[in-house]
């Protein structure tokens, strides 16, 4: 899934502070799976957002809403009713949000509460982990289910590279070097020839380097 | 291949391959246009060295191009060993540097993943990585050989570069270093340049599985040495440098020479690392990187009893 953060509260309060009516809009898809931008996050984001404009002197409106996901027009469209009637709109939702949203009410003004941070998924409760980079042409079964593109900092395709520290990468201490961990597996699953293999280098047009990318199902299409 | 039977025709090539125990230096180019200290720093090298490598923005800290600054040692007569990351340049870039190196008098290279942005001057950076060390390495032998780029195409010209890559035994997990090193010798490296070696016993053992497994035939192994100028340098190299293995017992014996002469100890202590190395087998030579310490290098040259430099033609 998507993973994001919330931006900084004093970031959100300068980008309102224009306004004294907005709507906030979480989204039920991957933000709120990642405990950022669903219905809970909206909730306690907008009580934060009032009692400080309070205590400011300039209380402000804002309506919740939470739709289904904000990457998809069709619920998107459900806030056909009332999108246009506030001074700006914030949107819980990752970086896909904020575009649908502005692209079908061209009259409101958008901002964003979170930033997109990565594919991933939760390792444990409330921590997630980058597992994927979108590269467009999937090799973790070369890498026994790890992926060197997305989890080594330098994307090696054949690590580990001299910074490979006590099972750490040499950029931070908190990442695992990723291809310690695939050649520990190689080893204890005796398939350590597996990386005497040359990989050739990689086509990266099926990645962002190909340009903006869209997938299209024929059959789909109407 | 080149007429001559040499694949490059450089004079680390011909050295090794006569073989005479190489001897290699480092210079670290500028951090600016300044071409007075680039000339301090190589000027104690000529005629102590094989080659020299030239760095290519180490640790990630922006200085002058190690293309440029290895074409000016050219001009001067001395031989570099052109490094190249794969940091900041795409193939795109790589394939082009290569060609100029190559058109610049550059006969060796270097190639490297490099040192993340992180712990250089410019965190901030967009890294590229488009290709790794071992592709890169690929990349030089597929020109060289087959003359013709990555995507197949021929090139006018091909660049004949003596391939070097770099091998550190001692990084984690070690048991997989070897087999790196073959990948890297499979790959293209005619010769290698290894980390900074302290711990003796454990790089004998590495290299016994090194010849054990047909790699030093097939490459030439340059066993690195860096002189510690203190205990305080082996600490933090101890402590802090990913991949450096460095024994108490070498710190021990640093601090017990006592100040003022710990320069000297660690000195002395590279000479027995290089006298040990020329009588190792599987090690074609070594690669000295005396780091800021460029003009101490004709002094150890001579006490480790590696001058004159042979010539070869």
């Amino acid at each position: 899934m998507i993973v994001a953060d919330r931006k900084p509260l004093e970031e959100i309060q300068e980008m309102i502070a224009p306004y004294d009516n907005i709507m906030l809009v979480g989204c039920k898809g991957c933000v709120t799976v990642c405990n950022v931008g669903g219905l809970k996050e909206v909730q306690i984001l907008a009580s934060t957002l009032r009692i400080a404009r309070k205590k400011e002197g300039r209380p402000i409106q804002i309506q919740e809403r939470v739709i289904e996901r904000q990457c998809d027009p069709e619920y998107v469209e459900q806030l056909r009713d009332t999108c246009d009637q506030f001074d700006a709109v914030l949107s819980m939702a990752c970086g896909v949000g904020p575009q649908f949203l502005s692209a079908a009410y061209p009259n409101q003004r958008f901002f964003p509460t979170v930033n997109t941070t990565f594919m991933g998924g939760a390792t444990q409760h409330g921590v997630w982990e980058e597992r994927c980079a979108g590269c467009g042409n999937c090799i973790t079964h070369w890498f026994d289910g790890m992926c060197p593109i997305a989890r080594c900092s330098k994307s090696l395709q054949h690590g580990p590279c001299g910074g490979s520290n006590h099972g750490k990468c040499e950029v931070s201490k908190d990442i695992e070097c990723v291809w310690d961990l695939i050649v520990r597996k190689k080893i204890e699953q005796g398939r350590l020839d597996d990386l005497r293999k040359y990989w050739a280098a990689k086509d990266w047009r099926t990645a962002r380097d190909g340009g903006p990318r869209k997938s299209v199902r024929e059959e789909l299409v109407k | 291949m080149s007429d001559n039977g040499f694949k490059s025709g450089s004079n680390l090539e011909k050295v090794l391959k006569a073989g005479h125990f190489a001897f290699t230096g480092e210079c670290g180019p500028p951090k600016g246009a300044n071409l007075k200290h680039l000339n301090e720093k190589m000027s104690p090298l000529r005629g102590v060295v094989d080659a020299i490598n030239v760095t290519d923005n180490q640790t990630a800290v922006v200085r002058m191009s190690s293309k440029a600054a290895s074409a000016l040692m050219v001009q001067a007569g001395l031989e570099p060993n052109f490094q190249m990351v794969c940091r900041d340049r795409n193939r795109i870039a790589m394939q082009s540097d290569i060609l100029g190196a190559y058109a610049l008098g550059i006969r060796n290279m270097l190639c490297l993943s490099g040192d993340h942005q992180k712990f250089g001057n410019h965190p901030e950076a967009k890294n590229v990585y488009d290709l790794d060390s071992m592709q890169l390495i690929a990349l030089v032998k597929q020109m060289r050989d087959e003359g013709k780029f990555l995507n197949g195409e021929d090139i006018d010209e091909p660049p004949r570069m003596f391939i070097g890559a770099a091998s550190n035994p001692f990084a984690e997990p070690t048991d997989f270093r070897v087999y790196r090193l073959a990948n890297k010798i499979d790959a293209g490296a005619d010769f290698i340049q290894t980390q900074c070696i302290y711990n003796m016993p454990r790089f004998r053992e590495f290299m016994k599985r090194a010849v054990d497994m047909g790699l030093a035939e097939r490459a030439y192994i340059l066993a690195g040495v860096t002189p510690m100028k203190s205990a305080g340098m082996a600490k933090y190299m101890a402590k802090f440098v990913p991949g450096m293995d460095v024994p108490a017992e070498l710190i021990k014996r640093l601090e017990g020479a006592g100040k003022g002469k710990m320069a000297e100890e660690g000195i002395k202590f590279a000479i027995e690392q290089i006298e040990e190395f020329k009588e190792m087998e599987g090690v074609a030579g070594v690669h000295f990187m005396a780091i800021e310490w460029e003009h101490k290098v004709p002094e150890i040259a001579e006490r480790a009893g590696m001058l004159p430099r042979p010539k070869v033609d």
